[in-house]
């Protein structure tokens, strides 16, 4: 049903590099100093808002990073997009380093990796009808050749986004349109420069609960029709659940468990995982569970703790995890490939 | 305690036309009772609450009944809300714990209205805003630090701490936990059932959130455009859904552990500045039939206590289940279910 590419030949032939491969990704930040302490010279903090950060996203194939505010999911996101440099590690884009290509030869490759926001009514141009905010891209990228033809995949690009009749939406201006199809003029304006990694940041947290599903739904088909991988980053578990194959949990600029959707819901191995997944609120009122709520909120990362970063606000850490700082590995009731967790308990 | 009989809010348009926003509102809620109003944006669920609390701009005419223990509060205009706003009524804006003065300590925020309400000097104030901290869980020497210091968590708890200032009965919550992680939102919940039950505060919490509701309050009412659709024991809402919208909403929910598909709701609210005949849910509904597009329904119980207003309901139970077959194999037949999961396809 999903169109995998084959992973490996039989014939020996080296298998097909992923779409992005992300290893021991790290990103900071310096800490703004008051003056005092810069005219007396003490030395700069850094925020490290990405430390360590590893895996890899197939064509068609959507990841999910999940995690709380200021874990360092859109750090990840902007460091991978080259806004913000990295510190260390390496990002491969379809096999080939990209940590510290240069400004201009990342240009062809920033039509190929486009970034969905999260909200479709600060994204888009006021002034600009539809036909123009999809037009645009096409020409900062020199692309779409003639206008006539630049028009053609305009439309074409809004039919794909489920914007249809696309005649129609063409000519309306944003203030016309519902937040879902905003956010549908959003994806069709980065499909006409036929991408094929989306980051999408939130896509959907900043809409209206009836129309979430349409856009999920719509990018979960993008990347089934067409080559396209898709990393999502989300705090909402529940969605991350239901559309992503993998979902990567991060705690504090790393991630402490990943793994195939359904495993890291169903069969959670990190205590944050697990406490995550208890405070996610039902549907049903008689299913209520015993939420396991976490004192406190994720610590600053200028201070990160030493050993295991989670251990102050584990429910079950043990002396051992003041000293070792746990690598990703394969849990010990791992029941499913690829599934890793960060916890010498696990 | 609090009787809602028949309100109405109309805004006047700067062309001159009116926008019928809340459209014949009635409700009640017994002491330390926890009900939610639950709908999307533009439903008129903040209208309806600030037009209990008085506080709704000069363009707005209200018409009805709002009963504090059997007195009528809306009857003298602002005379008549002016006695019961805070000491009876009280609210947690949307985005309240951004509202908060940079420049002053958040203690001495908590403490200027229990003084200007002439409720103590301005020593009795300070230490009863010290209680109040106390009670919403944030540490008294904190309070005297300044909001920016304060995490989102915090900053709503003593959001919430203003409103309870002048000891309220009932306090309204306005997406209390909208802006918030899954773990803060808990935490905040948690606290909001905890006064609900130490000091018997009704609750009425204002969100778009089913599974919070779901989760945090005994009844609630689903709104849409304007009216209360359906209203009910939380339970009841979930098990024996008698409204299409409140099905189609669940229905557009992801559920962690759920398998279904999430649907979005095709469509959008109708316009509140032009007369709606017949059911506002018609264009939207899947299960719409002749008598919806002329005859508007009533709110009218289905069993006690569990009211929905839907023609359907009125249909011999052979007819009704002879629909619903029918309709769930048109729905089979049309979508392939985007977004929707599998059991193999995991």
């Amino acid at each position: 049903m999903k169109a995998r590419p084959e992973i490996a030949r039989g014939d020996g032939e080296p298998a097909e590099p992923p779409l992005l491969d992300v290893e021991g990704l790290r990103t900071r930040y310096p800490v703004r100093r008051p003056l005092a302490e810069r005219i007396a010279r003490r030395p700069r903090r850094w925020v490290q808002a990405v430390d360590g950060v590893s895996f890899s996203l197939r064509r068609g194939e959507m990841l999910a990073l999940v995690g709380e505010s200021g874990c360092g999911k859109t750090s990840a996101a902007q460091t991978i997009l080259r806004m913000v440099d990295a510190t260390g590690g390496t990002i491969r884009f379809e096999g080939r380093d990209i940590t510290r290509s240069s400004q201009r030869r990342l240009r062809p490759l920033r039509r190929r990796i486009q970034m969905i926001y999260q909200d479709p009514y600060e994204s888009l141009d006021p002034r600009f009808r539809v036909r123009h905010t999809v037009e645009e891209p096409m020409l900062v990228h020199g692309i779409g050749g003639s206008k006539r033809r630049r028009q053609e995949q305009i439309l074409q690009a809004l039919e794909r986004a489920e914007l249809s009749p696309a005649e129609l939406f063409a000519d309306r201006y944003p203030h016309e349109l519902s937040g879902g199809q905003r956010q549908r003029v959003a994806i069709a304006a980065s499909l006409v420069l036929d991408p094929v990694l989306l980051l999408a940041d939130e896509p959907v947290s900043m809409l209206d609960v009836s129309v979430r599903a349409g856009v999920l739904s719509l990018l979960d088909n993008l990347r089934r029709d067409r080559t396209m991988g898709i990393l999502m980053i989300t705090h909402d578990l529940s969605t991350a659940a239901h559309f992503a194959d993998r979902i990567a949990v991060m705690y504090l600029g790393r991630i402490v468990e990943q793994g195939p959707a359904r495993e890291v819901v169903r069969n959670p191995q990190h205590p944050y995982t697990k406490a995550l997944l208890s405070v996610v609120p039902n549907r049903d009122p008689l299913a209520r569970s015993a939420p396991q709520i976490l004192k406190g909120e994720t610590p600053n990362p200028v201070e990160v703790p030493s050993g295991c970063r989670f251990r102050p606000r584990c429910p079950i850490a043990e002396e051992r995890c003041r000293a070792i700082d746990p690598e990703l590995r394969a849990p010990a009731a791992r029941r499913a490939e690829g599934h890793d967790v960060a916890c010498l308990l696990a | 305690m609090l009787e809602i009989r028949d309100l109405h809010v109309w805004f006047r348009l700067p062309d001159g036309g009116e926008l019928h926003a809340v459209r014949g509102v009635s409700l009640d809620l017994a002491q330390g009772e926890r009900f939610g109003l639950v709908g999307e944006s533009g439903c008129g669920k903040t209208t309806t609450i600030l037009a209990l609390m008085g506080l709704l701009p000069p363009t707005a005419a209200v018409a009805g009944e709002v009963r504090i223990n059997g007195q009528d509060i809306l009857a003298g205009g602002e005379d008549s809300v002016r006695p019961h706003r805070w000491t009876d009524l009280a609210m947690v804006f949307q985005g309240a714990m951004n509202a908060l003065n940079p420049v002053r300590k958040v203690v001495s925020q908590i403490a200027e209205p229990i003084e200007l309400h002439g409720l103590g000097s301005a020593a009795a104030a300070r230490k009863r805003a010290d209680e109040l901290l106390d009670m919403v869980g944030i540490p008294v020497a904190a309070g005297q630090r300044y909001p920016h210091e304060f995490s989102g968590g915090m900053r709503q708890r003593a959001a919430i701490a203003m409103a309870l200032a002048c000891r309220p009965k009932i306090l309204l919550a306005d997406e209390p936990t909208t802006a918030l992680d899954v773990m803060v939102q808990a935490q905040i919940l948690n606290l909001l059932v905890g006064l609900s039950q130490d000091f018997g505060l009704a609750l009425v919490l204002v969100t778009h959130d089913l599974p919070v509701v779901a989760q945090v309050c005994e009844r609630a009412a689903v709104m849409y455009a304007g009216e209360i659709v359906e209203t009910g024991p939380m339970a009841s809402l979930y098990h024996a859904t008698s409204h299409p919208y409140t099905r189609l909403l669940f229905g557009a929910t992801p559920d962690l552990y759920g398998d279904e598909a999430v649907t979005s709701i095709p469509g959008a609210p109708p316009r509140l500045d032009r007369p709606i005949t017949g059911c506002p849910f018609r264009p939207r509904c899947d299960s719409a039939f002749d008598r919806c597009a002329s005859e508007a329904p009533a709110l009218r119980d289905v069993t006690s206590g569990h009211a929905a207003a839907c023609h359907r309901n009125d249909l011999p139970a052979a007819e009704r289940a002879a629909r619903d077959a029918a309709r769930s194999a048109r729905s089979a037949a049309v979508e392939p279910a985007a977004g929707a999961r599998t059991e193999a396809d995991w």
